[in-house]
């Protein structure tokens, strides 16, 4: 009892660690009133200034960065070389993001600054959830960006597909949230704290795993994780709400939150039940296999390229499993240099779509990137980049994500695993260079010219030539992911 | 005094229940909003009582934490509800069947 009362005395928490985190919400909180005040003809103001919200919160996390592990808010706030360099990374892809859907954003009188501060509420919520050291941060970052996400799939208020696909999003979001929290309850029934380093000191002890309680505490922490992943079997929602929601806030859902959805794994699965690894990696190994699989297989019969993407994004998201499963460090480490390389692939794909759309018009369908090599030789030869990236050729960069996840699971003795990655890449490899063959063996039926904005083509550009460049030179970006995993944990 | 045990049940039955409202419930969206809720309510009876019987207050800091939650979840899930009736005219779970593929 006595020690009871002396936690209750209050401390003034350092605050220091969470400097970009506060950067963050008042300037979303600032933009949010300033763009009251705008009318439509000034907008680019909010626009503007949520660029330089994202930039500021580089700024701020690259000057705290120290590359040592500080805990604050009494343990439930991390900041560690992981969260620092997934932090930074979201902040590049949002703000890629946010250029990318200007011009699209204005063609469809979409151009509001709701979409802006709910993207930057949603950036709040995956630096929470990226750094989060106890069962109750964890939530309330997955929450805050779970909302932020069902309210702008829903932002195209006349559509039907839009608000469709944001019921299915919320009803299997909310569903999964509940099965994330009620492993959660149990987990903290078992081990009587919410705090994950001390969760994972309980469960590290030897003899406290074998407790069937505790099977079931897991079965529904991962669960709930597969399905805010996307991971086959509860991959339901991704297809749909990559396909009804408009094309910048597929965009949006399809790149950043998975390097935040990664960061909740490694937080949950490998901080807190390091001890139960032999436990979850079965379950995660028929996770990775079936999203292989199903995204693979099923891709191929999409005509329409948002809903193939969606289903790309789950094979990619069993490739992501697979250096997760192994359970040591470099496994951690390929996995999170794989989860990079996705959202800037994702990055591009979505912003090619968006390239080739004009208003009243959306390049969705395969057919409309027919001949695209005979329009603009230069978008094509990005797109072509993009494609064999994500199809894991060689020398591009893609291919340098599967060659570290497929070593990672080799080196854990589980060659069957990788052969059966590498079939199923094979598979995946016919459906992205369809594409390529679309592009530059078929007529074009559209001859339109494109018509998106300077800004959208140059980061159109730079981000088509880094999966180039960083393809051919991938190596400080793997002893980045390294450098970071090195730390992790300790 | 109620055992431990006997919170759990009740905390289970509470979430199969509301799991079973999510997908047995063909008709009313609205029924999947209270579904939704009633999950959120199950797990939160886990919390009191491993709360209670662990004499640690955590675990109560956190349904205060859920219970806010799921009122900001209900207004956006109303919200999107009201969005798709205006859309469409129906709020009946079988006619949500436009996206396929």
């Amino acid at each position: 009892m006595e020690e009871q009362l002396a936690s209750v005395s209050f401390q003034v928490p350092d605050m220091t660690p969470a400097l970009p985190e506060i950067f963050v919400l008042t300037m979303a909180c600032v933009i949010l009133v300033v763009d009251l005040f705008l009318t439509d003809r000034n907008r680019v103001i909010t626009y503007l200034m949520s660029l330089a919200t994202l930039l500021g919160a580089a700024i701020l996390t690259f000057s705290l960065h120290t590359g040592e592990t500080v805990l604050s808010f009494d343990g439930s706030f991390i900041s560690d070389s992981m969260a620092d360099v997934l932090k930074f990374f979201i902040y590049l892809v949002c703000a890629a993001v946010f250029i990318y859907a200007r011009q699209y954003l204005i063609d469809r009188q979409l151009f509001k600054g709701e979409f802006y501060v709910l993207g930057l509420f949603g950036v709040l919520g995956m630096m929470v959830m990226v750094s989060a050291h106890s069962l109750l941060t964890i939530y309330l970052g997955l929450e805050l960006l779970a909302l932020c996400l069902y309210a702008m799939v829903a932002l195209q208020r006349d559509s039907g597909i839009a608000s469709e696909a944001a019921m299915k999003y919320f009803v299997l979001g909310a569903l999964a949230s509940g099965l994330l929290l009620y492993g959660m309850s149990i987990l903290y029934g078992i081990t009587g704290s919410l705090d994950i380093g001390d969760i994972g000191a309980y469960l590290a002890a030897p003899g406290s795993s074998d407790n069937l309680a505790l099977m079931f505490a897991v079965a529904f922490v991962i669960v709930g994780l597969a399905f805010k992943l996307g991971a086959v079997p509860f991959h339901m929602w991704i297809p749909d709400v990559y396909h009804g929601a408009s094309t910048p806030v597929t965009l949006y859902i399809g790149s950043a939150p998975k390097l935040a959805a990664f960061a909740l794994v490694m937080r949950l699965l490998v901080e807190g039940m390091e001890g139960l690894h032999v436990h979850w990696q079965d379950m995660l190994i028929v996770l990775a296999v079936l999203s292989m699989a199903a995204g693979n297989v099923i891709a191929i019969a999409q005509g329409n390229l948002k809903r193939m993407l969606a289903y790309s994004t789950i094979a990619h998201v069993g490739y992501l499993l697979l250096g997760i499963l192994t359970g040591v460090t470099t496994g951690y480490a390929a996995s999170m240099f794989y989860v990079i390389v996705y959202a800037i692939m994702t990055l591009g794909g979505f912003g090619m779509i968006i390239l080739l759309s004009r208003a009243g018009f959306e390049a969705e369908n395969l057919e409309d990137f027919k001949g695209l090599n005979e329009r603009s030789p230069w978008f094509a030869a990005m797109m072509a980049i993009l494609m064999f990236s994500m199809a894991g050729v060689p020398p591009f960069l893609g291919f340098w994500a599967k060659f570290a996840v497929l070593e990672a699971v080799v080196r854990a003795d589980m060659v069957w695993l990788a052969v059966v990655a590498v079939l199923f890449a094979i598979i995946g490899a016919y459906y992205y260079l369809r594409i390529i063959k679309l592009m530059y063996f078929d007529k074009a039926e559209e001859t339109t010219p494109l018509t998106s904005g300077t800004d959208m083509k140059l980061v159109m550009s730079v981000n088509g030539l880094a999966v180039l460049a960083l393809g051919i030179y991938p190596s400080a970006l793997l002893a980045l992911c390294a450098g970071a995993m090195a730390t992790f944990g300790g | 005094m109620i055992a431990l045990s006997e919170f759990l049940i009740l905390g289970a039955l509470l979430f199969c229940l509301s799991v079973a409202g999510i997908f047995i419930n063909r008709k009313n969206v609205i029924i999947l909003l209270m579904a939704i809720e009633l999950m959120l309510l199950s797990v939160n009876m886990n919390f009191i009582a491993f709360s209670h019987y662990l004499g640690d207050v955590s675990g109560q800091v956190f349904v205060f934490f859920i219970l806010t939650v799921a009122a900001a979840e209900a207004a956006i899930g109303l919200a999107i509800l009201v969005v798709l009736f205006r859309n469409r005219r129906t709020i009946n779970v079988n006619n949500l069947d436009s996206l396929k593929g």
